[in-house]
């Protein structure tokens, strides 16, 4: 407890150091922009306007006399120009910031499919979790997350064309430039921009959306303090510096111009920089901590443990799968750019498709039932899956998607059950980090070449492998994927390892066996309900 | 005397209740318990793996009766809990030695 207080105010202490001077001259900047800009929405003299009835049809209302004009009623060309780029900037940007908010909901889907999934004695400890994810990875992000992810990413094209996040740490190699990462807007500092601000917001809940993964593969065991330092650590270092390789402008991004490797890796909302991310810190995580005690047996076996409530778990995929239209079409960063719809509609079929596929899988081929927790699982692999390729896709390739990613959702489950023997009480190796991966290769198999001219500053549209394409998109992926588990690996098993040197990840035996909740928060979750432990723990043999 | 200890489905608790009720007896009492018969309990699924819940809950009916009724309370408990399928439950019947009604320390047969 001491050292994770002394943490604290450490953070606080750092914030305080850095910011202050910076306050004073921000203020400054702003008072500088009030003054150019109150020429315009001067208020107009009461005969230039005309007196406006009531209007219950909603038709006249909005007119020549909104547009902000010298001479009010009579807005020049000029002046009507600026009022359309301005309106299309307020659409691009409340178009951000709602899906944002849509986005950053998915905390509250997380915690209940984690919770749902896991047993009635851990759920105080599983929630606390999911809700201290929030802030902790959103300090982390504002520290230097932000500025390590996109403090070279240069002009914000949707967002109002601010050009203030310009400096890129790179290296050079083979004479050409690799961007390693950002440098520039650590605690927002320098970068006091409406068009930044709203891009922090965005991707601040897109990291904390990777950072809620491994909660659940190392739910039930997890040490809570050490779980503290994961949380700020994820979001400040693990998470950006892979998206800064991506979305910020780093190296992967310029496969494409460096080295003619299609449009470089694209991953349009995250299957790689949010999804595998926290795929694979969930692989690492689980397998450092251990299997829960009672999961595997002597012949290595493994036993059912099963969640305790599907009603919460299912009812979390519906949160998720409704955020998800914040996290596809958000990605825009544009509602000017109307290929929402299509995004939109592809994100709701993959994650159709991949429920169907995953309920039949488990029905006629794999058990004997529906299991309503591999239904849940399978909607919610056809959305990591269609993530990365929904703007690149026909509804046809995204029906596919989804379906592939059903079926791979369980077998991967199994695999990682069985074989690999990790214990993931939720499915989330299989779900974010697989169907991540699975997302990212299928957009170099099926983007169709219907979109993304120009992206990442290479002509002509994306284009997979079965549309003419060639391989090169998709060897794009390839890299991007195996980049994203060889750093993200390394990365968080160092860092894993470092935090059980310093404090221990796992908690006791004798914690493990009552249950987190009192031992690890203080309080049931369940205060004054009698749990009944013969339906929830397994019989090891 | 002969105390009729019946171990039933726990949703067949109202019917047995209405049967007896029905035979003009008054005197009962039921605990909820656990337990399991020869097949050990039932399989489950969670993830694809089976599981073993191995005690189920049932409900404990107790009856006291005088000898002579206890073929027909037997009969009426049986008729009312009975689905066919297993797991249906069982009936014990014990001997009693006495009874005896506290308020008016009547003993026997008629204190039941
Ligand atoms: N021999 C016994 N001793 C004590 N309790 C018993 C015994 N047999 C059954 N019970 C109780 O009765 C309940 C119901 O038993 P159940 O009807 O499953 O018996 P069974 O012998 O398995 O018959 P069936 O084949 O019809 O299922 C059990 O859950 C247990 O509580
Ligand atoms: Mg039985």
């Amino acid at each position: 407890m001491k050292k994770l207080s002394s943490i604290f105010f450490i953070l606080i202490g750092l914030f305080l150091i850095t910011s202050i001077p910076v306050l004073a001259e921000e203020a400054a900047q702003g008072q500088s922009a009030v003054a150019v800009t109150t020429a315009a929405p001067a208020i107009p003299a009461a005969q230039d306007v005309k007196i406006r009835l009531a209007d219950p049809s909603g038709i006249s209302t909005g007119n020549t006399s909104d547009i902000t004009a010298a001479k009010p009623g009579s807005p020049t060309t000029g002046e009507i120009t600026d009022a359309i780029g301005h309106n299309k900037i307020a659409i691009n940007l409340m178009w951000t910031l709602i899906t944002g908010f849509l986005v950053m909901f998915m905390q509250a889907g997380f915690a209940m499919v984690e919770t749902g999934f896991t047993r009635a004695k851990n759920v105080a400890h599983t929630m606390a979790m999911n809700l201290m994810i929030y802030p902790l990875g959103m300090i982390g992000f504002y520290v230097c997350g932000f500025a390590i992810m996109f403090g070279g990413m240069g002009a914000l094209g949707t967002l109002g064309g601010y050009a203030g996040l310009d400096s890129e740490f790179t290296i050079s190699l083979f004479g050409k430039t690799f961007g390693l990462i950002g440098t520039k807007g650590f605690f927002l500092n320098g970068v006091y921009d409406v068009g930044v601000f709203g891009l922090f917001l965005f991707q601040m809940v897109f990291m904390d959306t990777t950072a809620t993964i491994p909660t659940g593969a190392m739910a039930e065991r997890w040490k809570y303090a050490s779980f503290v330092i994961y949380g700020l650590l994820v979001g400040s270092v693990i998470y950006p510096v892979f998206g800064n390789w991506v979305w910020g402008g780093g190296w992967l991004s310029t496969l494409g111009s460096n080295f003619g490797l299609g449009h470089g890796h694209v991953d349009f909302a995250g299957s790689s920089v949010v999804h595998m991310t926290g795929g694979v810190i969930a692989i690492v995580g689980a397998k450092i901590l251990g299997a829960r005690i009672g999961k595997y047996n002597a012949d290595k076996s493994p036993n059912a443990i099963p969640g305790h409530s599907i009603p919460m778990a299912v009812i979390g995929t519906f949160i998720l799968a409704f955020g998800w239209f914040g996290f596809n079409p958000g990605s825009t960063l544009a509602g000017t750019d109307l290929r929402i719809s299509v995004i939109a509609v592809n994100t709701m079929l993959a994650s159709a498709t991949g429920a169907f596929a995953a309920t039949l899988w488990m029905w006629w081929v794999r058990g004997n039932k529906p299991d309503p927790s591999m239904m849940c699982n399978g909607m919610l692999a056809g959305l990591v899956a269609i993530t990365a390729p929904c703007a690149f896709v026909s509804a046809g390739g995204a029906a596919v998607i989804g379906l592939i990613s059903g079926v791979l959702v369980i077998e991967a489950a199994f695999f990682i059950e069985r074989k690999l023997r990790i214990d993931d009480p939720v499915g989330a190796i299989a779900v974010h980090g697989v169907n991540g991966a699975w997302g990212c290769i299928a957009l170099g198999l099926l983007a169709d070449g219907t979109y993304g001219d120009g992206w990442n500053g290479v002509a002509g549209t994306v284009k997979g492998l079965f549309y003419g394409g060639g391989s090169s998109q998709l060897v794009a992926e390839i890299i991007g994927v195996s980049a994203n588990i060889i750093y993200v690996g390394i990365i968080s098993y160092i860092i894993f390892k470092l935090i059980d040197l310093a404090i221990g990840n796992r908690v006791s035996p004798e914690t493990e066996i009552a249950g987190l909740d009192v031992p690890e928060m203080g309080v049931p979750g369940y205060s004054g309900v009698k749990l009944d432990p013969h339906s929830e723990t397994p019989f090891s043999r | 005397m002969k105390k009729i200890e019946a171990i039933i489905r726990p949703e067949k608790v109202d019917d047995v209740l209405a049967a007896l009720e029905d035979a003009g007896y008054a005197g009962i009492m039921i605990t909820e318990i656990k337990g399991h018969g020869k097949q050990k309990g039932i399989t489950q699924q969670w993830r694809g793996s089976e599981f073993r819940i191995s005690l189920l809950p049932k409900v404990k009916i107790e009856i006291v009766v005088k000898d002579a009724d206890v073929a027909k309370i037997t009969k009426t408990v049986i008729n009312a809990a009975k689905t066919g399928n297993i797991g249906d439950g069982k009936i014990f019947i014990y001997p009693v030695d006495d009874a005896v009604r506290i308020r008016t320390d009547e003993r026997g047969d008629v204190a039941i």
